[in-house]
């Protein structure tokens, strides 16, 4: 009696894990992050909504594959990519040096300029020695982070998990400026109610070393024919419109970037 | 793994282990404090605070750490009165805000762990204490008291364990904490194992060392339980 129960637990196991290889053999895995408006946000319902996740779903469609996004805090976004959570990132993730030796990139599918947010009228430059002993917020593990750890040494970091808590901070007084995508903070932020007496300043940053050329899709190391089909599929929909149709849903201005 | 991001980034893990361990015992302290007269009025039942206390103790320990967390670090910082009062400045650091829902919480626990122990005591040592004449608050000094710490020490060295584990949830607002620390060497280099790895087993030997704290703490003060050799000839008393 035992043994037979414990035989078809045994039985269903296998046969769970089967679908379950089934599946992901024809479905194409999609990392997105849900915590970073207008690009990927969730709506009250739990349905994911954003520019990156049309998008994603515009360039499965040209690919004529059937796509599940996997929501991943990002933090540990190429990490999950590595342990094969999903097989792409579609998260406004930046191409820049440093990730493109643990991951490969499609070509950009965008690029914005990185800029400074803070009390309106409360700084008029954006120098490390404008900036010097202020408390700066930023997402963790970003280009920004970086950009700051590495320029903004007499500064105090504060780093978040998420671009939404860095806005929370910001609003409840904790923190001097933010530093973030200057198109994610103009309609994720400024544009919204919580942006209210709030303003950029300072320069636009673009400098590659740092911001790369633009946001992209990573997949694993090696992984060629899935990059390249990728690229593909960003250039037709770039071709007949799709794009833009997505774009202008979102953004007033083009954010492909020259 | 790649021992040498640990070993590189030695000084952000050098400083999630003084946040942490700073933030753990103040809270233990002050929870501490806290707790020994709200258990002592508790145990009394008192008409007025008893109620009060059991609906503090009720609260605390029936909604988890990190909603606590939150609510006092997101939470009171939507108001604008709050960012105007006095208390802003603390309230401002995540550190300090950390530190007030940890001692809140962890005073919830220990609270219920001394009343009941103070309830546990025998009746016999109090009608002694009584035979003897002795006050009420001398014999809650000098008998419950002493007597109640002592069955509270076994409970007492797990809540220290769960304060320290439990105390990850300070990561989660910003302070840099042994996780935290753990997080950014992640985020630094785009790796998962390192910095968690390396996070985990500083917590192992902080544990490893507490257990052994209170294992000698429990052998000098319950040494008077432990089985009295009787096969062992009288010697003689030392002149």
């Amino acid at each position: 009696m035992r043994f037979a129960k414990f035989g078809s637990l045994v039985l269903a196991g296998a046969f769970l894990l089967g679908l379950g290889a089934a599946a992901q053999a024809e479905d194409l895995r999609i990392g997105v992050e849900g915590a970073y408006p207008p690009f990927s946000e969730k709506t009250a319902s739990g349905e994911l909504i954003g520019f990156d996740i049309d998008i994603a779903n515009a360039l499965c469609a040209e690919m004529k594959v059937s796509c599940t996004m996997v929501e991943q805090d990002w933090d540990g976004m190429i990490p999950a990519l590595q342990a094969k959570k999903f097989d792409a990132i579609v998260a406004s993730m930046s191409i820049t040096p440093d990730r493109m030796k643990v991951v490969d990139f499609s070509k950009k599918y965008y690029n914005t300029p990185a800029k400074f947010v803070a009390k309106e009228g409360m700084f008029t430059s954006d120098t490390p020695e404008a900036l010097a002993g202020k408390r700066i917020g930023v997402q963790r593990a970003t280009i920004h982070d970086d950009f700051l750890t590495t320029k903004y040494t007499n500064s105090e970091i504060v780093r978040y998990a998420t671009q939404d808590e860095v806005y929370l901070d910001l609003t409840a007084g904790r923190l001097d400026a933010i530093l973030a995508d200057s198109l994610a903070m103009d309609e994720g932020f400024l544009s919204r109610d919580a942006g209210k007496g709030y303003a950029f300043f300072g320069v636009d940053h673009n400098d590659p070393e740092f911001f790369g050329e633009g946001a992209g899709i990573a997949v694993r190391k090696g992984e060629d024919d899935l990059r390249e089909s990728f690229n593909k599929a960003i250039a037709a929909i770039r071709a007949d419109g799709t794009y833009d149709k997505i774009m202008k849903k979102y953004f007033e201005i083009d954010i492909y970037g020259g | 793994m790649d021992f040498s991001l640990i070993s590189e980034n030695y000084d952000f893990l050098l400083l999630g282990i003084v946040n942490t361990l700073s933030l753990v015992s103040l809270a233990l302290l002050f929870g501490g404090l806290i707790s020994v007269p709200l258990a002592i009025l508790s145990a009394d039942r008192h008409r007025v605070f008893g109620p009060i206390i059991w609906g503090y103790t009720y609260i605390f320990r029936g909604t988890p750490l990190l909603i606590q967390v939150y609510l006092i670090y997101y939470g009171l910082g939507q108001f604008e009165f709050i960012q105007n009062s006095v208390a802003w400045p603390i309230l401002r650091s995540a550190w300090w805000c950390a530190l007030i829902a940890f001692s809140l919480n962890t005073a919830a626990y220990t609270t219920e762990i001394f009343r009941g122990a103070i309830e546990a005591t025998p009746l016999g040592e109090v009608e002694a204490a009584k035979a003897c004449g002795m006050s009420r608050l001398t014999m809650m000094r000098r008998v419950i008291l002493p007597s109640a710490f002592r069955r509270a020490l076994p409970a007492y060295s797990n809540e220290v364990i769960f304060m320290l584990h439990g105390s990850v949830v300070a990561s989660t607002i910003s302070v840099i904490d042994i996780l935290g620390a753990g997080r950014v060497i992640n985020g630094k280099f785009y790796v998962f194992r390192e910095g968690l790895y390396s996070a985990a087993v500083i917590y192992l030997a902080l544990v490893v060392l507490i257990t052994q704290g209170f294992q000698l703490w429990e052998n000098h003060w319950h040494a008077h339980l432990r089985p009295r050799p009787t096969s062992t000839p009288l010697k003689a008393p030392k002149h």
